[in-house]
């Protein structure tokens, strides 16, 4: 079964959220999202200065299969995206809570979050 | 939907498959990664389950003329233990299914024997079109997909995996089997000998053989051949890289490039009708008259090859456009993790369908160029 992290928040689009609040969060998406999707070849990251809105799209993730919108799960401006994943979208598979994160955010708002308990209790993740 | 398991699904529970319903049957999609799989078929071997494509016998004395009449080919042309590659095809011409027609060695009375493999979620449907056909025939249409599996070795490993199996003697059947044939092979599973129908019409682009095998034979024998396949670099492979490959390979798929609204020659598919035949079959009038009005050359769309100038991916039902103008419509597509940009099969106007014309896709609001390519994408090097 599919890794959720116990320190970590989740939405129900499936991204994590690094918990501690102090300064920029990192965003990623969960293993239960990078299963289901396949192998990751492209994703589509917001841009660094720019601001994304908690619940809406901020990008892209493609796999061999489908496309996915990939939603913000909190609102702030974008200090940060991770270039290794932009050139290597496979490291979303092989390690989605590390090396495959996404991008930080300065977060001035969260938006609807759950616990990695719920997020495994709603999607059958593996705490 | 009635939901259908194959008799190797235990088989994939204990590879780790997670599965999808294809056709109303519960198929394994992957078993790990579909990138690893698929390039494990173009380096090496893939071992596939395609339980769920059908198996409709079809003999007696007026065999290859009810074939001639019921599908779009000259089956009673094929030669003993070959295959054809033909379409059943609807009055008006639209295409049922496409499928493949192996002439097995006769019936012991010396009558004609076929047998016929439409795809999964057709098979019902062909096999019902069939007996419907065969009224007027001395013919025997018998539908055994429930009780038939489906066991593929693809990659260019395959041969020498399976001949692991075939007793010595029976080597040269294997090794001189040509591409579109069939033969009837001993294989030993677990000491115990079967004879079984083995064909080589490998839909992925490479070289592979298909098994057809009794549902109780096929665990046995899909465990014989994954043992046989250790240090060769067989893998279970599952439908995920199955559409990746055929894809690669410029291969139609039911559902996608193939539909009741389609024709023969709007898919290229046009030397696959035999107008020439003497015999009426159903669909000939359409289809003459679909050819005289130049569908698929002069006139209306026709399904090309998108080679992807970017990095991202074109899907089924994606607009195609030329200058801003709605020009056709995406199949099928994705990134090529063989070739490493994205591929799509789209129908498009005919006078936007030369090779080299640069045409959009719209991504989803943002338009990205594709250039129209030659099919297949890939072509394997002999």
């Amino acid at each position: 079964m599919s890794k959720v992290v116990s320190e970590l928040k989740y939405s129900a689009e499936h991204e994590w959220v690094a918990a501690d609040g102090a300064g920029p969060v990192g965003i990623g998406i969960s293993a239960v999202a990078a299963d289901a999707l396949g192998d990751i070849v492209y994703v589509d990251l917001p841009e660094v200065g720019s601001t994304v809105t908690a619940g809406e799209t901020c990008g892209e993730v493609e796999s061999t299969k489908s496309v996915s919108d990939l939603y913000a799960p909190v609102t702030g401006e974008v200090t940060e995206i991770n270039d290794g994943v932009v050139a290597d979208p496979a490291l979303i598979n092989s390690d989605p809570y590390g090396a495959g994160w996404l991008f930080k955010v300065a977060v001035t708002d969260e938006g609807p979050l759950m616990s990695a308990e719920e997020y495994a209790a709603a999607n059958g993740g593996e705490l | 939907m009635t939901e259908n398991y194959t008799a190797l699904y235990e088989q994939h529970k204990k590879a780790g498959a997670s599965f999808t319903d294809f056709g109303g049957w519960q198929m394994p999609l992957k078993y790990d990664s579909e990138l690893a799989e698929h390039h494990a078929i173009r380096n090496a071997a893939g071992l596939f389950d395609l339980s769920h494509m059908g198996e409709i016998w079809v003999a007696g004395p007026d065999a290859g003329a009810f074939l001639d009449y019921a599908l779009a080919g000259k089956l009673s042309a094929i030669a003993v233990g070959k295959a054809k590659y033909s379409l059943i095809c609807d009055a008006d011409g639209g295409i049922i299914d496409d499928l493949i027609t192996y002439r097995l060695r006769a019936a012991a009375d010396g009558t004609a024997k076929y047998l016929v493999v439409p795809n999964a979620g057709n098979a019902t449907k062909v096999a019902a079109a069939l007996a419907e056909r065969a009224a007027k025939f001395d013919v025997a249409v018998e539908d055994v997909s429930a009780e038939t599996s489906l066991i593929a070795v693809q990659g260019p490993n395959a041969e020498e995996i399976l001949l692991q199996l075939v007793p010595a003697g029976q080597h040269s059947l294997v090794t001189e089997l040509k591409y579109y044939a069939a033969v009837e092979v001993r294989i030993t599973v677990d000491g115990a000998v079967q004879t079984l129908l083995l064909a080589r019409t490998g839909y992925t682009g490479e070289d592979g053989f298909e098994i057809y095998v009794p549902n109780d034979d096929a665990p046995g024998l899909w465990e014989a051949l994954l043992q046989a396949g250790e240090g060769h670099g067989l893998v279970p492979a599952g439908l995920a890289c199955r559409d990746s490959l055929r894809l690669e390979a410029g291969m139609p798929l039911y559902g996608n490039e193939l539909t009741r609204q389609v024709n023969a020659y709007a898919a290229g598919l046009g030397p696959v009708v035999s107008l020439a035949k003497e015999s009426d079959f159903v669909g000939k009038e359409a289809l003459a008259a679909i050819k005289a009005a130049g569908v698929g050359s002069t006139v209306g769309q026709k399904l090309v090859g998108l080679k992807g100038t970017g990095r991202r991916a074109a899907r089924g039902h994606y607009p195609v456009l030329k200058d801003g103008m709605l020009v056709g419509e995406v199949t099928s597509g994705q990134p090529s993790p063989t070739l490493g940009y994205p591929v799509a099969m789209a129908y498009v106007d005919v006078e936007h369908s030369e090779v080299g014309t640069v045409l959009d896709v719209d991504l989803r609001g943002k338009a990205e160029p594709f250039e129209v390519v030659a099919l297949p994408f890939y072509k394997r090097s002999k």
